[in-house]
C-alpha cells in the first residue's frame, strides 16, 4: 500500500475517495524505563528507550491505519497526519489519519 | 547541610556531563548534516522543479528523545523569575530537530527529493513545577525516486 502525507502521489492518479481511515494506540512506559529514564535526566541526553517506544507505537498504529483502508478496498493513502498527546502521566497516545483512495 | 551538597553534587554533574554530551552530539549531527546534503528537502506539496515520473514514493519518519540536564534545568528555572531567552532550552529542542531530521534522511540516503516535510514537537513528560522534562520531535515526510 503506498502512504504518503502530500496531497496527491507524484506520477500517480486518484481514481476513488474512501474516506477519512485512522489508527491510534496508547502506550504506558513501563517502570524499569521510567527509572532509568530518570536517572538520564541528570545528565541530559537521548532517551533511547522513550524513542523506541514512540516508533514502536507508530508502527502499530500505522497498521491499524492500514488495514482499515484495506477493508475500504483503497490501494494508498494519501495526506497522511500524525498527533501525539498524552492523555494521562506518564502514557501516550499516537493517533495517525490519512485519506484512503485509490490510485491507478 | 547534606541536601545542599547533594543538590550542588547533581548540578555538577549535570553540568559536566552535560556538556560533554552536547558538545559530542553537536559534532555528530553537524558530520552527519555534511553527508546528506545532496539530499533535496523541502517543505514544499509538490516536487520542485521538472522531474521524471517517479517509480516510487513513501513516508519516511525520524524520531527523536531528548532530555535536558540538570544544571540546564535549574538554569531555567531561574529565568523563569526575570523573563527572557531561555538558552538552555533552545539549544535542546535545535538538537532534537536536527538529530529527527537527519534520521528520516539516514532512511532514505538513496532518494532524489524529499516533500512535504511536516515536523512536530511535543513534551511527553512534565515534572516539578510542570517544568519541561523531555521533549520527543517527531518528522515526517514523503520520499520520492525517480
Amino acid at each position: 500500500m503506498l502512504v504518503t502525507n502530500t496531497e496527491e502521489i507524484p506520477g500517480k492518479q486518484i481514481v476513488a475517495c474512501h474516506g477519512v481511515v485512522s489508527g491510534s494506540t496508547v502506550r504506558a512506559k513501563h517502570a524499569g524505563r521510567d527509572i532509568l529514564a530518570g536517572l538520564k535526566n541528570i545528565v541530559g541526553g537521548e532517551l533511547k528507550a522513550y524513542t523506541e517506544l514512540l516508533i514502536e507505537a507508530r508502527e502499530e498504529a500505522h497498521e491499524r491505519m492500514q488495514a482499515q483502508a484495506a477493508q475500504l478496498g483503497a490501494n494508498a493513502i494519501v495526506n497522511v497526519r500524525f498527533s501525539t498527546s498524552s492523555v494521562a502521566a506518564g502514557a501516550s497516545e499516537i493517533y495517525i489519519y490519512g485519506t484512503a483512495v485509490t490510485v491507478r | 547541610m547534606f541536601e545542599l551538597y547533594f543538590l550542588l553534587g547533581l548540578l555538577l554533574v549535570g553540568y559536566v556531563v552535560g556538556q560533554i554530551l552536547e558538545r559530542s552530539h553537536y559534532r555528530s549531527i553537524e558530520k552527519r548534516e555534511a553527508e546528506h546534503i545532496g539530499l533535496a528537502t523541502t517543505s514544499s506539496k509538490r516536487p520542485i522543479g521538472e522531474i521524471p515520473r517517479p517509480t516510487r514514493v513513501e513516508l519516511v519518519e525520524g524520531a527523536c528523545v531528548i532530555s535536558i540536564d540538570y544544571f540546564k534545568r535549574f538554569v531555567a528555572g531561574l529565568r523563569q523569575l526575570f523573563g527572557g531567552n531561555v538558552r538552555s532550552y533552545e539549544t535542546l529542542v535545535d538538537r532534537a530537530r536536527r538529530e529527527a531530521v537527519l534520521r528520516l534522511k539516514e532512511q532514505c540516503s538513496a532518494a532524489d527529493q524529499v516533500i512535504n516535510l511536516r515536523i512536530e514537537t511535543s513534551s511527553i513528560s512534565k515534572g516539578n513545577r510542570n517544568q519541561v522534562g523531555c521533549i520527543e520531535v517527531h518528522a515526517y515526510a514523503t520520499a520520492i525516486y525517480f
